[in-house]
């Protein structure tokens, strides 16, 4: 238990994220720079908070399909369609509490479908959530008529762009869901049954864990997380882009989830985590912007530092460092 | 009929009724112009999905095949028309690089155990990022022999043209299905794909196969993007977005298992021309808009995946356990 607790203290994420921020610092030195403006705090530290909001709360909801061995590709389009559906409706008139309520149902379903296809259809995961991934900017479309939906309503531009205890709502969003995701897989079984799916999953439904309803909760969280994402996006722009609203973001997602050691083959997993690896990946936009490179630039870094942690993590550098070498051989047997 | 043969017969029935459907509402969609524009228009989607029937067959999948078409078209672009290069020499540049480049995905895919997916998915970053360094801008292409190229075509009866790119792609097709089918690279794929550790125990190479797995993948991608840069006359970093998925739905509509060692490269001709059909049929239409192409392909996936699992668990109790996804 006490080595547990060292390992955490000192964890190579929460290095690396510090590390991003000096770099940060010394390119760019107003960077810990925080003002108190009109109730709310303004920064460098604080907009890297902010941009990364959307991107960690996906992350959360990935982390889970990740630990049972599986991907979720669908959460970009899934982003699109939950922001097509909140915008539409609030532009309808309905009440701004209905239209999101009716927004992360809708993500919830989209969800619900690719744990529906991956556990009771056994598809591939990777296969299973594509076909939400190539319909879903279609559907999202399909929603807002092809155009930019854009609204006014205060509410739900206060999801996006508001502020909390001086810090912005998007942020505070992503806060309260790990925290209640990370209480939910620590503090009850979940989280050891979600493991022992990734782990093995005929061995855990033999041991008694019901490990179909399981996958499918783990997806439709998923899909309520990139439910949430959607709206902050669509409420921080004002309008719903079904094209560009969360193009790509499925693989900054996962590419967060595997910076906050989550293996890709299932098992340990971390979401907490996950969310540092989303704002390492933020912090290092931030930075690339900040020091004057042309955003494409942010490709070759991401490649880059998936490459590192491919290398980290393979069972060739296990081998060297003589340690875990045994645990990543079974699990890639 | 063998069991196994019919995804494959159900993806022709599909797009002959399709078609035929597509003709008795558009008698015009039967001539030789719309056929011969079928095979042009996608040309560059045929021959990377070619590509991707390799790697699918095997068991892994390769994201980076639409950045590597990106980056092919810019590095022509700036062989050609910055550097003086002549095409044929640049053609030769870019299909080496392109080797080396998927010979290191493979290499990395065997040798650091990794799953394709996640080394894939750098290569991407990886080509489109290295493209929108190189330039920003769409560079065009202006030589002579370009033109040549593209002017090269076979008149058909009935106003239709059947273009160089065009007959690239049936070419390439062809010489996919012999390799496939006739040949030991070809059995040491399938054998790959059906389980990794028997076909080691069997004694085929397995590292030196991946890595041409995804040496294949990355050239005919490089093959494509040659061809998109003739249909475009340009280089343009951000060129074929997303093409990755486009190839992988066509590959597992014409019939590929994607759980790996099982699948026709014909097949995939089929569900390129499937794809096809589809967005003819939207822009003959008119009144349709452009966003029903991806949901109508949505569909089709999830249709032809779960006539797969209906197959295969019926054939084959077992021989497929869901616990290997």
């Amino acid at each position: 238990m006490k080595r547990l607790h060292l390992e955490r203290l000192a964890n190579p994420q929460l290095l690396a994220l510090v590390g991003v921020l000096l770099i940060n610092w010394l390119l760019f030195p107003n960077f810990f720079r925080i003002s108190w403006q009109d109730g709310r705090l303004f920064g460098s530290v604080i907009d890297v908070i902010n941009r990364g909001a959307p991107v960690a709360i996906l992350a959360i909801g990935m982390t889970g399909v990740i630990a049972t061995k599986g991907v979720d590709l669908s959460v970009g389009a899934i982003m699109a369609v939950c922001g097509a559906v909140a915008a539409t409706m609030v532009v309808a008139g309905y009440p701004t509490p209905v239209a999101v309520i009716a927004a992360l149902g809708v993500g919830l379903a989209c969800g619900l479908w690719n744990g529906f296809l991956v556990a009771v259809l056994d598809i591939q995961p990777i296969i299973a959530t594509l076909v939400l991934m190539v319909a879903g900017r279609g559907i999202a479309q399909l929603i807002t008529e092809g155009s930019i939906v854009t609204f006014n309503d205060p509410t739900l531009i206060f999801i996006g762009t508001g502020s909390f205890l001086g810090l912005p709502m998007a942020a505070v969003i992503a806060l309260v869901l790990m925290i209640l995701v990370t209480l939910l897989v620590r503090r009850t079984a979940i989280g050891l049954f979600v493991q022992a799916i990734g782990v093995n999953r005929a061995a855990a439904s033999l041991a008694g864990i019901h490990s179909r309803m399981l996958l499918i909760l783990v997806y439709g969280l998923s899909g309520f997380c990139a439910a949430v994402a959607g709206i902050v996006v669509a409420a921080d722009i004002r309008g719903a882009d079904a094209n560009n609203s969360g193009l790509w973001l499925e693989l900054d997602a996962i590419l967060a989830v595997v910076i906050g050691g989550t293996s890709l083959l299932g098992g340990k997993f971390s979401v907490p985590l996950a969310v540092v690896g989303a704002l390492i990946i933020q912090a290092m936009n931030t930075g690339i912007l900040v020091s004057g490179f042309p955003p494409e630039f942010n490709l070759v870094v991401k490649a880059g530092m998936i490459i590192l942690i491919l290398l980290i993590q393979s069972p060739l550098a296990g081998q060297l460092f003589g340690r875990r070498a045994i645990v990543t051989k079974a699990a890639s047997k | 009929m063998k069991r196994s043969l019919q995804p494959l017969v159900a993806t022709a029935v599909i797009f002959l009724i399709a078609y035929a459907v597509s003709v008795l509402q558009f008698p015009n969609m039967l001539s030789t112009r719309v056929l011969g524009n079928f095979l042009t228009d996608n040309a560059f989607l045929g021959i990377t999905a070619v590509g991707m029937t390799f790697v699918i067959i095997s068991g892994g999948i390769d994201l980076s095949v639409g950045a590597v078409i990106g980056f092919t078209g810019v590095l022509l672009a700036v062989l050609i028309s910055w550097l003086g290069v002549h095409p044929l020499l640049a053609f030769a540049i870019v299909l080496a690089v392109a080797a080396l480049f998927g010979g290191a995905m493979g290499a990395a895919i065997h040798y650091l155990q990794v799953p394709s997916f996640i080394v894939t998915l750098a290569g991407m970053f990886l080509a489109r990022g290295g493209a929108s360094v190189i330039t920003q801008d769409s560079v065009p292409i202006n030589h002579d022999f370009y033109g040549t190229l593209t002017g090269l075509m076979i008149r058909l009866p009935g106003g239709g043209r059947l273009s160089f790119i065009g007959l690239l792609m049936i070419a390439v097709f062809l010489v996919g299905a012999l390799l496939a089918h006739r040949t030991k690279f070809g059995s040491y794929v399938y054998a790959l794909g059906g389980n990794s550790v028997s076909a080691s125990l069997m004694g085929v190479p397995v590292a030196r196969t991946t890595v041409q797995i995804y040496m294949l993948s990355s050239i005919l991608a490089a093959l494509a993007g040659i061809v998109y840069s003739l249909y475009t006359s340009a280089g343009y970093p951000l060129a074929a977005v997303g093409v990755e998925l486009d190839a992988i739905s066509a590959v597992v509509i014409g019939g590929t298992l994607l759980t790996g060692g099982y699948g026709f490269v014909l097949g995939t001709f089929v569900g390129v021309m499937l794809l096809g059909l589809v967005q003819t049929y939207i822009i003959f239409d008119g009144t349709l808009s452009s966003w029903w192409t991806k949901i109508v392909i949505g569909v089709l996936l999830f249709l032809f995946i779960v006539l797969q699992r209906i197959i295969f668990a019926a054939s084959a109790p077992g021989e497929k356990s869901p616990e290997k996804a």
